[in-house]
């Protein structure tokens, strides 16, 4: 198997959306697009009890096909990676297992096999995951109450693509923030083989009283649409592209 | 993590979906990062470790590792394999487990209470010695950490290979107090350096059991932490050696730890008798040390394997 180009929307977040399209149908269209939206919920070192609101967290993800994830600021570097890592596999997953569906017919998953042959399954999906091309958008709500949890974010960032550019595949990441009141999402990294010093990243930012996290979620998926043509090109031979699970 | 729907108690029986075999549940061994494990007996009267887990592919990577390391003649790296296995609970849903040899010993946390100094740089052979093993295989252990380590019979045992990469890859898991990334010393990739990073903060966590965070300046932290520790002065400069990546692998660092312990045992050479050592002398002296430590492991090992 050739490995292939897996694209995710990584948003993270403190709060629940109070503005625009619902997030958890942009996710799902997301999906049907071929890009999986992971959705980390950042909550406050001393806050002890998870606030109203951010079940949606949990929602999003799943119509997103991704993975979700409600930590502490002080665990949100690990939990990035894990949670981008983990979306990978169940992307690659998903994919291997529409394989064996064809070939062994329907209902049939890797955990349904047998051991010996899940042994040698897994593998193969580890394989992938090694190899296979990655593009990451993170998508970051800079409302007034992230503010302070930026820096660890960006501590975050720096470290996710640590991780990820020890794989052999290659990987793109770039950042957005929301909210931004004539374009919904601002720029703030181009496309980029690696997240290094983000300085000056956050620096400047106008905050509403509004968390559109619906319409954010589109611009990026129209952000995706927009790459470089050259890449554009590179994924039309993406076995994943047309994956819409 | 996820609630648990099933429930596991002294006494059940789990029985396989596709092998059949039998095993009764003891009782509980401990929580890893993807499952429970629990001392069980086989329907022999054998007595192993069982591991039940939600993530059926994490579990089988898992088992994938244990075969592989079964297979390694001579030096024993990790539980060996016994089992892999489905069971399927009262609620009717599948649970994937696997069966591996029950290491009976002590986190190293209470092993060192009491116990001499010295200690500190036997345990580091040990570790030293089977990561120069593992690393000869092609393979870093990766999520190197004192959790995952038991003491039995004076001898330091790896309990879970879960984090086991074959070289040259990334590094899937880690944490952070180990991990050389999160302290700006080097990159995710699984290199025999990885571990040996790894080797450090274990021997660092011996000098403070709470561990320490990174603070503003990660390197900084770590000197400090390092200087002021009189428990690991005979290492310190191994260990900073190992930090500015002049150690390339494990036998080297072994070779290191051994010459010191040989050095702090001989009380009668004054210092100016030390001094006195040629180069020519050390290398004799280094020999004889490995020798001598290279004797006491195998003699442990057969010990233990003895009963």
């Amino acid at each position: 198997m050739k490995p292939g180009r897996l694209k995710q929307i990584l948003l993270l977040t403190d709060g629940c959306s109070n503005h625009g399209e619902d997030p958890v149908v942009v996710a799902a269209l997301a999906r049907n697009q071929g890009v999986t939206v992971n959705v980390i919920g950042v909550l406050d070192d001393r806050q002890n009890s998870k606030p109203q609101g951010l079940d949606e967290v949990e929602s999003i993800a799943e119509a997103g096909g991704g993975v979700s994830q409600i930590v502490y600021q002080k665990s949100l570097s690990q939990t990035v990676q894990m949670v981008t890592r983990q979306a990978m596999t169940q992307t690659i997953q998903g994919v291997v297992n529409k394989e064996l569906q064809e070939i062994l017919g329907k209902d049939q998953t890797i955990e349904e096999l047998p051991p010996e042959q899940r042994g040698e399954v897994v593998e193969v999906v580890d394989e992938l995951g090694e190899s296979c091309d990655l593009e990451v958008l993170v998508l970051v709500d800079t409302s007034a109450s992230m503010h302070h949890k930026l820096p660890t974010v960006k501590e975050a960032l720096f470290d996710l693509s640590l991780s990820l550019n020890a794989r052999s595949g290659s990987n793109q990441f770039s950042v957005f923030a929301f909210p931004d009141p004539k374009k919904t999402i601002t720029k703030m990294v181009n496309w980029t083989p690696e997240l290094g010093e983000l300085h000056g990243i956050f620096s400047k930012l106008n905050s509403g009283g509004y968390t559109p996290t619906g319409p954010a979620l589109k611009e990026a998926l129209y952000a995706f649409a927009e790459k470089p043509l050259s890449d554009r090109m590179k994924d039309g031979e993406d076995p994943y592209e047309e994956t819409g699970f | 993590m996820k609630k648990r729907a099933f429930d596991i108690t002294p006494g059940s029986c789990l029985a396989g979906k596709w092998n059949g075999h039998t095993y009764t549940i003891i009782k509980k061994l401990g929580s890893g990062a993807c499952g429970i494990v629990f001392l069980c007996r086989s329907s022999q009267g054998d007595t192993y470790a069982l591991k039940v887990g939600e993530d059926s592919s994490r579990m089988m990577m898992e088992v994938n590792m244990l075969k592989k390391f079964s297979k390694v003649q001579g030096a024993k790296l990790g539980p060996s394999f016994v089992d892999v296995d489905d069971w399927v609970s009262p609620d009717r849903k599948t649970h994937p487990f696997y069966v591996m040899e029950y290491i009976d010993g002590v986190p190293l946390k209470h092993f060192l209470k009491g116990k001499s100094k010295e200690w500190v740089g036997i345990i580091a052979i040990q570790l030293l010695s089977d990561l120069e093993n593992l690393h000869n295989e092609g393979y870093v252990f990766g999520d190197l950490k004192t959790d995952n380590l038991l003491i039995g019979n004076s001898r330091v045992r790896w309990i879970d290979v879960g984090g086991v990469t074959a070289t040259g890859r990334a590094i899937k898991e880690y944490t952070e107090f180990y991990d050389r990334g999160y302290w700006g010393r080097g990159s995710r990739k699984a290199e025999p350096t990885y571990d040996l990073f790894a080797v450090t903060m274990i021997l660092l966590e011996m000098s403070y059991p709470k561990r320490f965070e990174k603070g503003n300046h990660p390197e900084k932290t770590l000197e400090a932490k390092l200087s002021a520790s009189p428990l690991l002065k005979p290492y310190r400069k191994i260990i900073q050696q190992c930090w500015m990546g002049k150690i390339q692998d494990a036998a080297e660092m072994k070779n290191k730890f051994s010459s010191i312990l040989l050095k702090r045992s001989g009380k009668r050479s004054s210092s100016r008798m030390q001094k006195r050592l040629t180069t020519q002398e050390s290398d004799n002296v280094e020999l004889a040390a490995l020798s001598l430590m290279a004797g006491v492991v195998f003699g442990v090992s057969i010990f233990s394997f003895w009963i």
